[in-house]
């Protein structure tokens, strides 16, 4: 008992610690540490992009995008982009329908397998169509005889992308669609609603912020994906280049002006990166002020 | 839950689509690849996959990937800890930036790094004076891999520190304990399973990177050459057998990670309930 007297209690200065926080000194330097990481690690790079792209000049700059082997790589990577970022998001919400709204064994493993191209190294993404497609591959001799072109050509670069996106929508709806139930589908179709109506005006709506942010970061993985794309892509300079083999072209060129260039080609890439955080983060401020109204309303009613 | 009952329409066709789409995309490259590599005799896969020059690009890959990783978990975790448990200007803006190497394309990541550590660069300038070379060397592959593998920590931990309960860490505190001991004793063993889940996330990540990679380090055999470019360089000398023999060898691991991050999760999930 005579412990506890010599014990001063603090009460003001105690009050603002509530036992569990660290000093202001302690917690000034953890988040200066914390930001100089940021700094160096993220803000720099990008920042330098910048920078670089516009090292000779504004004119230079856009010189350089004008080029045509630029502008082809350019336009290789939004065909691409175009079709396969929408057959991932059609892939997504079946996935996620059967997944979110069934009961069934090995769900788990379903999960994990579609997950599967987001562990397997980009190479290895891109290696695995060659031994399909490639010269030597299985079905190399039959498409040499119809003079079928896949690796080293467009077919093969859109089936690499194709592979390394596949997780994105997937991964953001399923979770989003269990959590979100089947009470309002089950309404639905017991008003008479057919099983596409009930998707259509039932599912989608609810979901279909997690399906803009999958489509978001599935877009930016599929412009920006290099390992994959390289393996199966010849980088002919004019017909299979997309925008960052471009840019690998370009930086591997001896001139310091095609060093220029090649990181004026690359500020597309990380505006492009930069349009994908700002999207992002406006996506996850609208969720989260959509849940905290939800909330509002509830302690309200209750 | 009605799971003997349920009414839903659409679960065979939805899950026929499913895997037929995972079958011909995923599964059936994939399954080609390990049948090609299962017509070599033992023998001959086991000589293409240890080579001296592969197992020094397994040994730079495993090596340089564990370092970026160690390093993520440990700045990873401070700053999710900076931003789930402090207030200060600019956080939700820092929060946005963490998702910077998950958006910017990994070739332009590689790009920025190496000219950034270059002699001339604007961190080069200052450290390849004092003997830090972070371009074209093996610190430079580390360098990299710290970039592109920087988000898991942290994203794995700051849902678990929102929910964790400062009740226990005030209980700590009023039973005496510094807020060191605290932390030591009560805050990090409830961490330790999310702060591993990142880890075995970034480690991961770092063992199939190439893009970033092959612009910043000086991809030469035997020292600065990772096992994904070794598969590419293979690949153009036409040495197909000896390409995918290291790419099953890469493949095997990354379903190990694979399973190991899935047993993790359940972990976490089961640590926080």
């Amino acid at each position: 008992m005579a412990g506890l007297t010599t014990r001063p209690l603090r009460g003001d200065t105690a009050k603002s610690q509530r036992g569990s926080e660290e000093t202001p000194f302690i917690k000034w330097l953890l988040i200066c540490i914390a930001l100089g990481f940021v700094g160096v690690f993220l803000v720099l790079p990008l920042i330098n992009v910048f920078y670089q792209a516009f090292h000779n000049g504004i004119g230079f700059y856009f010189e350089s995008l004008r080029e045509p082997d630029t502008l082809s790589a350019i336009q290789l990577t939004l065909v691409i982009t175009l079709i396969a970022v929408p057959m991932n998001a059609f892939f997504g919400m079946a996935a996620a329908w059967a997944v979110a709204k069934f009961e069934f064994r090995g769900k788990a493993l379903l999960i994990t397998l579609i997950d599967l191209p987001f562990a397997v190294s980009p190479v290895v993404a891109g290696l695995v169509f060659v031994v399909w497609f490639g010269r030597q591959g299985f079905l190399g001799n039959w498409l040499d005889a119809h003079d079928i072109h896949i690796i080293f050509a467009l077919p093969g670069m859109l089936l690499a992308t194709t592979f390394v996106t596949v997780p994105f929508v997937a991964r953001e709806l399923i979770p989003l669609m269990q959590a979100n139930g089947t009470d309002q589908e089950q309404a639905a179709l017991t008003l008479g609603a057919n099983g596409w109506q009930t998707f259509w005006y039932v599912t989608l709506p609810s979901s279909k912020w997690g399906l803009i942010y999958g489509i978001i970061l599935c877009n930016a993985r599929a412009m920006g994906e290099f390992g994959a794309v390289s393996v199966v892509s010849g980088a002919i300079a004019g017909q299979t280049e997309t925008i960052p083999l471009r840019v690998d072209k370009l930086f591997h060129s001896a001139t310091s002006a095609a060093g220029v260039a090649s990181f004026a080609v690359a500020s597309l890439l990380a505006l492009l990166a930069l349009l994908t955080l700002v999207i992002k983060s406006y996506l996850e401020w609208r969720t989260e002020r959509a849940y905290a109204l939800a909330q509002r309303s509830e302690s309200n009613s209750a | 839950m009605s799971q003997h009952f349920n009414a839903m329409p659409g679960f065979r066709r939805t899950m026929g689509f499913t895997l037929f789409y995972l079958g011909v995309l995923v599964l059936l490259p994939i399954g080609g690849m390990i049948f090609k590599v299962f017509q070599l005799s033992w023998g001959d896969f086991w000589a293409h996959a240890t080579t001296p020059r592969a197992l020094a690009a397994y040994r730079l890959s495993f090596g340089a990937s564990f370092l970026a990783a160690f390093v993520n978990a440990i700045f990873g975790t401070l700053l999710a800890w900076v931003l789930v448990r402090y207030s200060f200007p600019g956080k939700r803006f820092v929060d946005a930036l963490v998702d910077i190497p998950f958006a910017l394309p990994t070739a332009v990541a590689g790009l920025t790094l190496a000219n950034l550590f270059s002699p001339n660069g604007w961190l080069g300038q200052f450290l390849v004076p004092l003997g830090i070379k972070g371009a074209y060397s093996q610190l430079a592959v580390v360098l990299a891999l710290i970039f592109v593998s920087l988000p898991f920590v942290v994203r794995t931990l700051q849902p678990v520190l929102e929910q964790m309960e400062r009740e226990v860490e005030e209980a700590a505190a009023t039973l005496g304990a510094s807020r060191f001991r605290t932390f030591i004793s009560v805050v990090a063993p409830s961490l330790l399973p999310a702060v591993l889940t990142g880890f075995v996330l970034s480690f991961a990540r770092a063992l199939g990177e190439y893009g970033s990679v092959i612009f910043i380090s000086s991809n030469m055999q035997y020292k600065t050459e990772i096992a994904p470019l070794l598969i590419v360089s293979l690949l153009e000398q036409f040495e197909y057998s000896a390409a995918m023999s290291i790419a099953v060898v890469l493949l095997v691991i990354s379903i190990l990670l694979l399973a190991a991050i899935n047993l993790l999760e359940r972990w976490v999930s089961h640590f926080h309930r």
